[in-house]
């Protein structure tokens, strides 16, 4: 009973401090535009996620250097889902209903953004999601300013069957069992079918979150490459396990000139974790990287080394810039360009005003807001890993892509392309 | 790329391209060029020619040593800028070369030929190298076949000649002469190489209503052939998948044999058992950072120096626990894993606040990377055969301790009968606290091994509580024993599960196994004979 009676107690005292601070944040509201970010600082994604928010941090930093958005300053509110799905409904919530945000910014996992999106349609919200994801997905409170798999997954994949990439023609499909890879390798799948590929050349592997033993995986790899005809390997592992599989990987001896591992989830944050001596050849697909050259992204780079050194970041001297950094950074930037042709923070003027909006990102080229889908117009690199954790950049399309959310391999999507 | 091979090895059977002037710039300049097709031409005209200037341009490519500078091509050796056409030193050196770089199938290009170069070569350790370079990615290498022929001629050596037989071989597939083809595909049936039965699986494979080999003996030959290979990769595969079973299994056992003492024989349920072993991955990682800022030249010994530093800082950590949280606890089972489950969160947090709250690179020192060949098919990485030895010795270890010093007779007696043995003058308390710190040390151990192979971050531990429980549990409780064969055999029957289901299918089984077995039988596979009921 004692128990019960506390637990009201800190309830109601909890609820009404929440209640004050609602009130004190709305009569500051008129100085400062309410900026939601929205990244698990704890917790297995926080790897990754951590880096975003610093990035969104300094994203709005920069803007409010010169003289912020409509006059008003951004004031970003830094919330931490700790890597919990329903949280990050939860915390959406509050950010929305409570701390009244004009635009929100985070998630990584495709769970996650799942978990958030009914909160953003309940409340007419407004979410750039900056990561690489399945697609099949179209929503009109969501902005997407990572890649569709049209601009990862299916170019890489073409890349890998062409004879600069080594005319592969077996295919290992190595994902992490949840619904990203599951989905990508669904069109994959189609994809590789309506390329002439039969069905015993493929070959699909799950493994569970945080799975760390991969030998038996490198042993059947190993079987199914001996088995004729040159084999890659496309790999959606997700997050820590890579770690493990590519130490594997390098101490059984499969070179990248025998058996090429394309990924779709490891980027230059992910290889500052791994001696990537063994692993040079390896591949990654993606719409950035750090090592390209370009004098936007030489200033992108810099500002994160500085923003590392000011914020006090752990090993502040090593930062690495990757792509959803990038998406992160340009998702800001066009939201606030969106805004100033608005003149208001209302979700619907915004969404308006979002379409065909253009920035030049360090990625050298200029990426423009579809004006039907919500995505990006991207570039596409491939790139091979260096022996000091970087990317070689070794194929790039001429120019921005076009996504397309509805994968056209998958049937029934044909009628889905717009909103 | 193959007809300019053959070219090429015409022209060392000629004697031709002893004396030459510079790279041609139209090929720097090729090498050069963002183009594919350019490069791998360019490659290809560098091959053509053969001679010294080009050998040491491809080796400089191969090692991803050429850098353009300005207009012109260098050589970047160290401090020094070469000039690419003639090998001549640039001074002053040009400043900030741009590096060329190679993709995968152009620096297949230059690797084979590299050794298509050298296979003629003087120096016998450079023919072999040669040899089993071209073994290892020449594909079906239909172009080399003069040369094969060439060199089989002059080898001498009774390492490289089989090499250069098979090579030959796998060259003549492709022959127009049905009889050499088939001597061929009876020489490559000696073979016990994956690799070569991929060579000869599309002679038997149908294109439409006719075979790709027109020729039916030798599609029976190919046959046999790959009947005899697949029989003798049958057992190495099984080798393999027993030793990945094993593998496991040790890693299991260094993870749950520290909670053996712990929980086994001292009945505490340590929730913060797993964040023992990140103590001691940590501590290999400090290791590795002080030699690799003190020592340098010792470097690859840090995991040495590492082992008695974790078990010793893992051990201090679980004394500390067991002086000022534990020992007040003792009895009462529930208190203890909810005090221990927060210890946990303290340890996660103290490692997030100490190294940053993301994961660490604890590099494989270079006498634990890579693997001994055992079979074409079967190599076992050192990393792993380091581990299971290692963990034999940590079990040779603690069964002494146990068995045969006077500490390891007094913790069993005081766990036996904690009343009696204070009465004969044991020190229960003092025991208590020396019996969790071996405990704690020899997570700390298990932590060293898992730092070379899995990853080092403040959250490593989590993964590996419930299987250290598993593993204890399943064993029966206060048996080192148990605990050893409990390990093995879930390592083993873990791996031939997945190699049969896939990793998903394979961990719920063996939930489900664990289940089942504890309901049948809750002592575990060993149990503690007597009276004693804790």
């Amino acid at each position: 009973m004692q128990n019960r009676r506390s637990f009201l107690k800190a309830a109601v005292i909890s609820a009404s401090i929440a209640a004050m601070g609602g009130i004190a944040s709305s009569a500051y509201a008129a100085d400062t535009i309410k900026v939601g970010i929205l990244h698990s600082l704890s917790g297995t994604m926080a790897i990754s996620e951590t880096a975003l928010k610093e990035t969104a941090l300094m994203t709005i930093e920069e803007i409010n250097a010169k003289g912020g958005v409509l006059g008003k300053k951004l004031e970003p509110v830094v919330v931490d889902p700790a890597s919990d799905w329903p949280k990050f409904a939860e915390k959406a919530r509050q950010l929305l209903s409570q701390d009244k945000v004009a635009v929100t910014f985070g998630c990584w996992t495709s769970v996650s953004r799942k978990s958030v999106l009914p909160v953003y349609k309940e409340l007419n919200g407004l979410l750039f999601y900056p990561v690489q994801y399945e697609g099949e997905e179209l929503e009109k409170n969501v902005f997407y300013t990572g890649a569709a798999p049209n601009q990862q997954a299916i170019p890489a994949v073409e890349y890998l069957m062409s004879k600069e990439g080594g005319s592969a023609k077996r295919f290992v499909l190595l994902g992490t069992d949840y619904v990203y890879p599951r989905t990508t390798n669904k069109i994959l799948r189609a994809f590789l079918k309506s390329k002439g590929v039969a069905e015993s050349d493929i070959m699909e592997e799950y493994t569970p979150f945080g799975h760390s033993d991969y030998q038996t995986i490198i042993a059947k790899i190993k079987k199914f490459a001996g088995e004729g005809k040159k084999t890659a390997v496309i790999s959606t592992i997700n997050g820590d396990s890579n770690v493990p599989f590519y130490k594997e990987l390098g101490n059984a001896g499969l070179k990248a000139k025998d058996v090429p591992v394309v990924a779709f989830s490891v980027g230059e944050e992910e290889l500052r974790g791994v001696d990537a001596k063994p692993l040079v050849g390896h591949l990654a697909a993606w719409n950035y990287f750090m090592s390209v050259k370009n004098p936007d992204n030489d200033k992108f780079i810099k500002m994160y080394r500085d923003w590392a050194k000011k914020a006090k970041l752990p090993k502040a001297d090593t930062v690495v810039t990757n792509d959803p950094m990038e998406a992160t950074y340009v998702g800001i930037h066009m939201w606030a360009q969106a805004v100033e042709k608005a003149k208001s923070t209302d979700t619907d003027k915004v969404i308006a005003a979002m379409g065909g909006q253009t920035f030049k990102a360090p990625s050298g080229f200029t990426l423009k807001m579809d004006e039907t889908n919500h995505h990006l117009h991207k570039p596409v690199f491939i790139g091979e890993i260096k022996a000091d954790g970087q990317f070689n950049v070794v194929w790039k399309t001429k120019g921005p892509i076009r996504a397309q959310p509805w994968s056209p391999y998958i049937p029934g999507n044909e009628s889905k392309q717009k909103l | 790329m193959k007809r300019l091979i053959f070219i090429l090895s015409l022209a060392l059977g000629l004697g031709v391209g002893a004396v030459r002037a510079d790279v041609a710039p139209e090929v720097l300049k090729g090498l050069a060029s963002e183009d594919f097709d350019a490069k791998q031409g360019a490659v290809a005209a560098l091959a053509e020619v053969g001679d010294a200037d080009t050998a040491r341009l491809l080796k400089a490519l191969s090692d991803d040593a050429v850098a353009v500078a300005g207009d012109k091509l260098v050589i970047v050796a160290g401090d020094q800028v070469l000039d690419a056409a003639n090998g001549k030193l640039l001074k002053p050196a040009p400043a900030s070369p741009d590096s060329i770089s190679l993709n995968n199938s152009l620096r297949q290009q230059v690797d084979g030929a590299l050794a298509a170069l050298r296979l003629l070569s003087t120096d016998k350790a450079e023919r072999l190298a040669a040899a089993k370079a071209l073994l290892a990615d020449m594909g079906d290498g239909a172009a080399l076949l003069p040369l094969f022929d060439k060199a089989l001629k002059q080898e001498q050596d009774g390492e490289i000649k089989p090499i250069l037989v098979q090579l030959q071989a796998q060259a003549s597939l492709a022959s127009p002469d049905a009889a050499a083809r088939l001597q061929a595909v009876q020489t490559l049936g000696q073979s016990s190489s994956p690799a070569v039965k991929a060579l000869l699986l599309p002679l038997i494979e149908k294109q439409g209503d006719t075979f790709a080999e027109p020729d039916e003996k030798v599609r029976l030959a190919a046959q046999t052939a790959i009947k005899a290979i697949d029989g003798r990769l049958v057992w190495s595969d099984m080798a393999g998948q027993v030793f990945t079973g094993l593998s496991l299994g040790s890693i299991l056992l260094l993870a749950a044999l520290g909670l053996a003492i712990t929980y086994g024989v001292m009945g505490v349920i340590n929730m913060a058992h797993g964040e023992l072993l990140m103590v001691g991955a940590y501590s290999a990682y400090a290791m590795q950072a002080l030699f690799r800022s003190r020592f340098p030249d010792f470097v690859d010994y840090y995991v040495v120096a590492a082992v008695p530093v974790a078990f010793f800082v893992a051990a201090a950590v679980g004394m500390l626990m067991e002086r000022t949280v534990i020992r007040h606890l003792y009895g009462r089972p529930l208190e203890t894993l909810l005090a221990t489950w927060g210890l946990s969160l303290v340890l996660i947090q103290a490692a997030r606040l100490l190294f940053g709250a993301q994961n660490v690179e604890v590099a494989n020192p270079a006498w634990m990377s890579g693997g001994v060949q055992l079979a074409e098919n079967l190599s076992l990485p050192w990393n792993r055969l380091v581990i299971v030895a290692f963990s034999g010795f940590v079990l040779l270890v603690v069964w002494l301790l146990m068995n045969k010093t006077r500490l390891g007779m007094f913790v069993r007696a005081v766990t036996q009968n904690r009343p009696m043995a204070g009465c004969v003058g044991v020190p229960t308390a003092r025991i208590d606290t020396l019996a969790f710190g071996i405990g704690s040390g020899i997570a700390g151990l298990g932590g060293v091994a898992l730092s070379q192979i899995a990853n080092v971050g403040p959250d490593m531990g989590q993964g590996y509580i419930v299987d250290s429980f598993m593993v204890v549990v399943l064993g029966g409780v206060g048996q080192l024993a148990g605990a050893v064969w409990a390990a093995l055999g879930l390592g083993v029957v873990t791996k031939f599960l997945e190699g049969w289901a896939g990793a998903v299918i394979a961990k719920i089984l063996v939930l489900v196994f664990i289940i089942i077995f504890i309901q049948k039988r809750p002592q575990g596979l060993f149990a503690l004979k007597g009276r004693f009921v804790d």
